[in-house]
């Protein structure tokens, strides 16, 4: 496998790049692994690269029932943050940023980790208090937050509506500067690389349709390309998973819902920052090709359709105009939708489940493309130890019946609410 | 390219004439022409460069297929950037200049990237710029040019002078796209007398029709069939419409652009109008749009599809070369080739095919064109435009065997085959199949409510085309008069559109995305590099990812990777088609509801006295609400403190309209309220209110509010604002589904009654003056309720406080609301009866220590509110069970409490909460939740949730907000700030 | 956007409804004190992939709650019926 560099674009491109080798190997399966993990997205590719990295367990497959980063991975609109206030979220976040910051010289593959900034505008007194709150969580542990009134973010955010007819005028907002953006293939892809030059074997078209039992223990599983055994069995399917736990009997708090995306036609450099629109649910950034890329609410129903519908494609574009009302002659170029693991209460499950030999990393509702790398830390901690990381320890399957709901936005037990 | 307008012919009018312009220069056009077609009338060559190597490109396409054409139109606040020039009809006025281009499109400077274009090849960018240290810093360097770099065309700034309009519509065929199958489709589905709409993305109807040489037979059928549409009423045809997506339930969303093709949009009239249609069955004919062959220097202005030739020939009457190469791999180039030698033009057919149809050779011999089968081009010469192609004869797999020959020509003219435009339906049912023959991915014909006809299922003649419209119509019996049997593009493929040397290289770079710069060699590294998947393969390369979503690409990207791979082209797979069809204008999609309309404005009856009696208004959800009544300039601080010190000492009036109010009504009304509430309500007696509240089914804190009995069976519930809805649809649900058999209704009445409260000390004389009922302390304690009339009008009234002070809330129909809100003030005034807002509310409740939204936050309980002395004991109720959960039940939980703030400033809400020397890290001991100045007090102080806080009465803590920059030292003490025994209230 | 059959009101867009959750679901007697049962009413979930019985909200019609049978894979409706109607 080469490194890469500078140097070696000018050497393959001056021997016409035809000497490029694969990014990642394509092994048949081997009959059996100390660690399967399901799933060849960010999380399941991150966990291996962890397991492999920080635990020397190299005897590990990831498997894919389609193409790597095929589902919530390359579908989503990229923002990482660490804007959270629960406990156990905001260690986790944190943490997960800190990776992100340093990922690309981690994997030696450019994630283009673009640190442009995260602004949350807020319409009402009430809003900023909540906000404040956020904002000082963040900060009393270590994580940077601003605040800022209404005629500092009209010299800092020229474009959006501060006129007399918004409909919610913008009181001020909220920005933590270290968020930004990322390629979200690129992730999966230099995940993937740095697995597989580790010894991970990493095998799509693959599914996995079954559990290979001993009495009531896990020890492999049944796919597509026949039975695999392995030692621990980790899940890492974010919008599929109750799917795959049904097959080993389990019943989760997770409900799968559609989420959409947007992106309009590229266009010079318009938005430079991530910008969260308080008055709906809208958030908005630019991508590096130029596009605008835009996402909202869950359209609102339980669907694995990865495909949305208009009324929420709607109200996307409306709060853009309402943010920016010069966003109105551009031009919508696609909009899709991906399956999330909507959980009962916002947060994500990291956790040894209640049946030996099986593994859970899933539930991640809106937060799964930022926490990728800490979510692959701490699940490759967590099967490797057989206990979990500091910073997942509040992720676990139990927390409903003990009362500890992670509720970041005190929405309930309401999935389509988080 | 020596392109030029012919004498005659072509749908254009010529009588009239005026000028657009395209880089300042200035342009004749006719009406019926589009940018595009006016531009290679009048020879300009060059139309765009593309984005990455900023190559010099010209029109490839002439239709919604094109790739390089992309300009700005019109200027200041209309400027758009990326309109297609094939799809923008010209107007007097007509602006239009290049993008992404420096210093001018003629000599870019950035087109020295494609000398280091071996360095740009595919994903290069994961494999550099990141830098030598840890941190971002390095790559957001480099990244800051890339974005300059990137972006295409500029976006305006400026809001959105024109508007635009949304129809809901409904019928029972929609029928998508207006060429012969989609025509005959209409009309026979009209004929029965169905309701249909038709729609058509171009100007006029006609599709493939509009192509053919201008009084054609076809037009005779076209003139006719246009005639019959237009008389049958029930046949609604949308002309510049867009059918953008598919979506479930057979709705279809359309963008109609009713005032594109102006200048700026009539008085009155919209510029797109946004059709939301739902039907009963779909018919698709949305053709089939050309694929490009791939081949070095397949980019060169000058090369460009057939079928794009052939529009601009017989629609535009633009001759586009006059030394023509024609390269095919089908029948249906040989038409426009003999079309084009027959204006004039020296035209080579170079065909990958070794046998041809008898027929098409002897036609094109005829018309004195050079027919070479077996040959294809290898590679085409030329900077800005055409100079030559190099012709060599080929293996069936499209490989050079044998010598090349040069000929010189300044058009190259392409058929690679066809793609059928299936985009609708993936969008609807994901993959299409792959059909070998004729080397495409093709829509099933029947699916669901969908029928595909036309060329988008391949058809194979103008006839086939017609009877399949005619069928998916529903026409029955006799066949339509119907014409011709031109052959369309499905037979005699081959299915080769990639031409390369011997070993699959080519000689110069060829493009399989134009507008990406995606080049063949792009997909061959990213095989090497095992990006084979399709999705893999598009996303690495970028190809088909760029504005025109790889409607000319997809299919040869596809073709490439298969050779590559070794397997057929199902095998690597297609990619899922994703809305909208061609990018959709986002003001169209919003329609009015922005600005102002973005969501409704809620008022309450009595807002006009608000706004004239100099109310600041405050957003509270979708309701605006008096904030406070500034007078003589007082500021929010100075106004809240005194109205606030005004009620406790006279009297004040607060118009409370936005709580949520409903009737519960039925002989289980009060066995209802026992469940749903935490309190007992089985045995509160007529002519009492009670306050009550509720949990979520997990045992956190829902709402609260007082709840009257008015009648044996009858309760009236009030909510908070912001929950009103949210209790009712949950109340509704528990006796819809788990409790039927209660009997019991619950209707919203929030707006039936305005809610107007009136405290202080005085507030019983001015209701008793008002009423000229009893309302003295024995006769109306507090927590009672009675039915008053004010003006005859009868209203209902509760003895209940918020304040603290002895008060009320008055309820009285709606519409009578400022009526007599404004007869209180009038007979209040010897009371001294003022007005007040929610922030003097906000801070008299504080001093109560009563809760509101910032501690009914989601995440609290009863006992974090210190409100467990409210539940019964004796029975179960909504969360009964679950708020006993063992983490709920912790004794460290933050629980409320006051806090006096130390010091002359008041601390700010969502400051977190510290011991008094305990290091200022983590996520503290609590948080502040509600903040005021307390008039009656005269004491900054605040309402908490502080960990073991009952307990630490007396306790100095520190308050800190961070992001403000401040901390405070507070005293920890009860909540219950003012009047602790509720003397006030009782009394 | 989804089109739901009302069986007051008749064929209506998904915009004139919310939608509630699993209508498989049974809400536990109001007398239960088991925590585990109410724990799964609350929070569990089948969420399957495939046909799935939910209830939706005529919330801007006439206020009923109804039961569809809808797809979550390729949201084909099946038919739908008032829950006060519905089978328990």
């Amino acid at each position: 496998m080469s490194h890469y560099s500078a140097l070696s674009i000018l050497r393959n491109g001056l021997s016409g790049n035809k000497e490029w080798s694969r990014a990642w190997r394509d092994p048949a399966p081997k009959p059996s692994y100390d660690v399967v993990i399901v799933g060849g997205g960010g999380h399941g590719l991150a966990t291996a690269y962890y397991l492999a990295k920080e635990h020397g367990i190299r005897n590990v497959a990831v498997l894919e029932k389609g193409w790597l980063g095929g589902g919530n991975t390359g579908r989503n609109t990229t923002i990482v943050r660490s804007t959270y206030m629960m406990p156990g979220n905001t260690q986790f976040y944190e943490r997960s940023l800190q990776l992100w910051e340093n990922l690309s010289q981690e994997l030696n593959y450019n994630v283009m980790m673009s640190q442009r900034g995260y602004y949350y505008v807020f319409h009402s007194p009430g809003q900023g208090e909540a906000l404040r709150r956020r904002a000082n969580v963040m900060r009393s542990n270590g994580i940077d937050a601003e605040f800022f009134d209404r005629v500092e973010i009209m010299k800092r955010l020229p474009h959006l509506d501060y006129s007399a007819t918004a409909r919610f005028p913008i009181h001020g907002a909220f920005l933590q500067g270290r968020a930004g953006t990322a390629r979200h293939d690129a992730v999966a892809w230099g995940f993937a690389r740095g697995a597989n030059q580790q010894g991970v074997d990493i095998i799509q078209q693959c599914e996995v349709v079954g559990y290979i039992w001993d009495k009531d223990k896990i020890i492999g599983v049944e796919t597509t390309r026949g039975p695999i055994r392995a030692n621990k069995v980790a899940l890492a399917v974010a919008g599929h998973t109750s799917h795959l736990a049904s097959k080993a009997g389990l019943r989760l708090p997770i409900e799968t819902h559609v989420l959409q995306a947007f992106v309009t036609e590229p266009v010079k450099p318009l938005v430079d920052h991530v910008i969260v629109y308080g008055g709906a649910h809208f958030y908005i950034s630019q991508s590096d090709k130029g596009g605008l890329v835009l996402g909202g609410d869950l359209d609102g129903f339980n669907s694995y359709a990865q495909r949305g519908g208009l009324p929420v494609v709607e109200h996307t574009l409306q709060s853009a105009i309402a943010l920016m009302p010069s966003l109105s002659r551009l031009r919508l170029l696609r909009h899709w939708a991906g399956a999330m693991d909507m959980t009962m209460d916002g947060s994500p499950i990291i956790a040894k489940m209640p049946i030996e030999g099986l593994w859970l990393n899933g539930g991640w509702c809106y937060g799964g493309f930022k926490a990728t790398p800490a979510s692959g830390y701490c699940f490759a901690w967590t099967i490797a130890k057989g206990e979990p990381h500091p910073d997942n320890a509040k992720f676990t399957l139990d927390r409903f019946e003990r009362g500890y709901q992670i509720d970041e936005s005190g929405s309930g037990p309401y999935p389509k609410a988080h | 390219m020596t392109a030029r307008r012919l004498a005659t012919g072509g749908r254009i009018n010529r009588s009239l004439s005026f000028t657009v312009q395209f880089d300042g220069r200035p342009y004749r056009a006719h009406p019926g022409d589009t940018l595009a077609s006016a531009l290679l009338a009048n020879g300009q060559q060059i139309v765009g460069r593309s984005f990455k190597y900023h190559r010099p490109r010209g029109l490839v396409a002439a239709g919604v297929e094109e790739t390089n054409a992309l300009v700005h139109l019109r200027e200041g606040d209309r400027h758009e950037p990326n309109a297609q020039a094939t799809m923008v009809e010209v107007f007097d006025g007509l602006t239009s200049t290049s993008q992404n281009v420096w210093p001018s499109l003629q000599f870019d400077v950035g087109a020295i990237n494609g000398l280091l274009s071996r360095f740009f090849g595919a994903g290069f960018y994961y494999k550099t710029f990141i830098g030598p240290f840890s941190g971002t810093k390095f790559w957001m360097f480099c990244e800051g040019f890339i974005r300059r770099a990137a972006g295409m065309g500029r976006a305006t700034t400026f809001p959105d002078p024109d508007h635009y309009e949304k129809i809901n519509a409904f019928c029972d065929v929609l029928i998508v796209g207006a060429g012969p199958a989609g025509i005959a489709a209409a009309l026979a589905a009209g004929r029965r007398g169905d309701n249909v709409i038709l729609v058509e993305q171009d100007r006029d109807l006609g599709g493939s029709l509009l192509s053919e040489p201008f009084g054609s037979t076809s037009d005779g059928w076209l003139t006719q069939a246009l005639a019959e549409l237009d008389d049958l009423p029930n046949v609604r045809v949308l002309t510049r419409t867009t059918a953008f997506g598919a979506y479930d339930c057979e709705v279809f969303g359309l963008v109609e652009r009713v005032q594109d093709h102006v200048l700026a949009p009539d008085e009155g009239k919209p510029r797109q109008r946004y059709w939301v249609v739902r039907t009963k069955r779909a018919v698709l004919a949305t053709g089939a749009i050309e694929r490009p062959m791939v081949f070095a220097g397949n980019d060169v202005p000058g090369v460009m599809l057939i079928s794009a030739v052939r529009s601009y020939l017989n629609r535009y009457a633009v001759l586009a070369g006059e030394r023509i190469v024609v390269a095919t791999n089908n029948d249906s180039a040989y038409t426009a080739a003999i079309e084009l030698a027959n204006s004039g033009a020296k035209v080579t057919i170079c065909d990958l095919r070794r046998e041809i149809p008898a027929h098409l050779g002897a036609n094109a011999k005829n018309a004195g064109i050079d027919l070479r089968p077996g040959q294809a081009v290898l590679k085409v010469v030329g900077g800005k435009s055409v100079k030559a192609a190099y012709l060599v004869p080929v293996t069936p797999e499209g490989k050079a065997m044998g010598r090349r020959v040069r000929i010189s020509c300044d058009l190259v003219a392409a058929s690679g085959g066809w793609v059928p435009t299936l985009h609708l339906w993936s969008q609807r049912f994901g993959k299409p199949h792959y059909d070998k023959e004729l080397d495409t991915f093709l829509p099933s014909v029947e699916k669901g409510a969908f029928t595909c006809v036309g060329s988008l299922v391949g058809s194979p003649s103008l006839r086939d085309s017609l009877l399949q419209g005619h069928k998916a119509g529903g026409g029955t019996g006799k066949e339509p008069a119907l014409f011709g049997h031109a052959d369309f593009w499905g037979r005699n493929l081959l299915p080769v559109a990639v031409i390369t040397r011997a070993d699959g290289s080519t000689p110069g770079k060829a493009f399989v995305d134009f507008q990406h710069d995606v080049k063949l060699a792009d997909i061959d590294q990213a095989h090497l590099e095992g990006y084979v998947s399709v999705e893999h393969l598009k996303r690495y390369t970028t190809s088909g990812m760029a504005a025109d979503q790889g409607k000319t690409s997809n299919l040869n990207a596809l073709a490439r990777m298969a050779e590559l791979r070794g397997l057929t082209i199902p095998n690597v797979g297609t990619t899922t088609f994703r809305p909208p069809y061609t990018p959709v204008a986002i003001g169209a999609i919003v329609g009015h509801d922005h600005g102002l309309h973005l969501r409704p404005t809620r008022l309450s009856t009595i807002h006009d006295w608000h706004k004239e009696n100099g109310a600041e208004m405050m957003d509270a959800g979708v309701w605006l609400r008096p904030w406070y009544y500034p007078v003589n300039g007082e500021s929010l601080n100075e106004a809240y403190v005194r109205e606030a010190a005004h009620v406790r000492e006279h009297a004040g009036i607060v118009d409370v309209s936005t709580l949520g109010k409903i009737a519960v009504q039925g002989p289980d009304a009060a066995e209802f309220l026992n469940r749903v509430y935490v309190n007992g309500f089985k045995t509160l007696p007529v002519g009492r209110l009670r306050y009550g509240i509720m949990l979520r089914e997990d045992g956190f804190v829902f709402d609260d509010g007082a709840t009257a009995r008015i009648g044996e069976n009858e309760f009236f519930m009030s909510t908070t604002t912001a929950n009103a809805a949210k209790v009712l649809a949950w109340a509704e649900h528990l006796l819809q589904t788990a409790w039927r058999d209660l009997k019991v209704h619950v209707t919203s009445v929030t707006d039936q009654w305005a809610a107007i409260a009136i405290a202080g000390p005085k507030s019983g004389r001015v209701l008793m003056d008002i009423t000229g009922a009893d309302l003295s302390r024995e006769a109306l304690p507090n927590n009672h309720f009675t039915l008053v009339t004010i003006d005859d009008v009868p209203c209902r009234l509760h003895r209940m406080s918020f304040s603290g002070e002895l008060a009320y809330e008055l309820y009285v129909p709606a519409k009578r609301g400022r009526e007599i809100w404004e007869a209180l003030i009038a007979i209040g005034v010897p009371y001294n009866l003022k007005p007040y807002g929610l922030e003097a509310m906000g801070a008299l409740r504080i001093e109560k220590g009563h809760i509101a939204g910032s501690e009914i936050e989601g995440r609290t309980t009863m006992k974090d509110l210190g409100l467990e002395g409210f539940a019964s004991s004796k029975k179960p109720f909504v969360g009964s069970v679950l708020r006993k959960r063992s983490l709920l039940e912790d004794p460290l939980r933050p629980c409320l409490v006051g806090l006096e703030i130390m010091g002359d400033a008041g601390a700010r809400a969502g400051s977190l909460l510290y011991a008094l020397n305990a290091p200022t890290k983590g996520h503290g001991e609590g948080w502040v939740s509600a903040t005021t100045y307390s008039p009656a007090l005269k004491k900054n102080i605040a309402l908490a949730l502080l960990s073991r806080g009952p307990q630490r009465f007396g306790e100095t803590i520190q308050v800190v907000d961070f992001v403000g920059n401040q901390s405070w030292q507070a005293k920890v003490v009860s909540h219950h700030f003012f009047d602790p025994e509720g003397h006030r209230q009782n009394g | 956007m989804l089109r739901i059959h009302c069986p007051v009101c008749g064929l209506r867009d998904e915009t004139e409804f919310t939608y509630g959750e699993d209508a498989t679901i049974r809400r536990p007697d109001m007398n239960e004190t088991d925590p585990k049962i109410w724990h799964d009413y609350v929070f569990i979930r089948e969420n399957p992939r495939g046909p799935h019985k939910e209830y939706w909200h005529h919330v801007v019609g006439c206020r009923q709650w109804i039961v569809v049978e809808r797809d979550t894979l390729t949201h084909e409706m099946f038919g739908s019926v008032l829950a006060r109607e519905a089978a328990v």
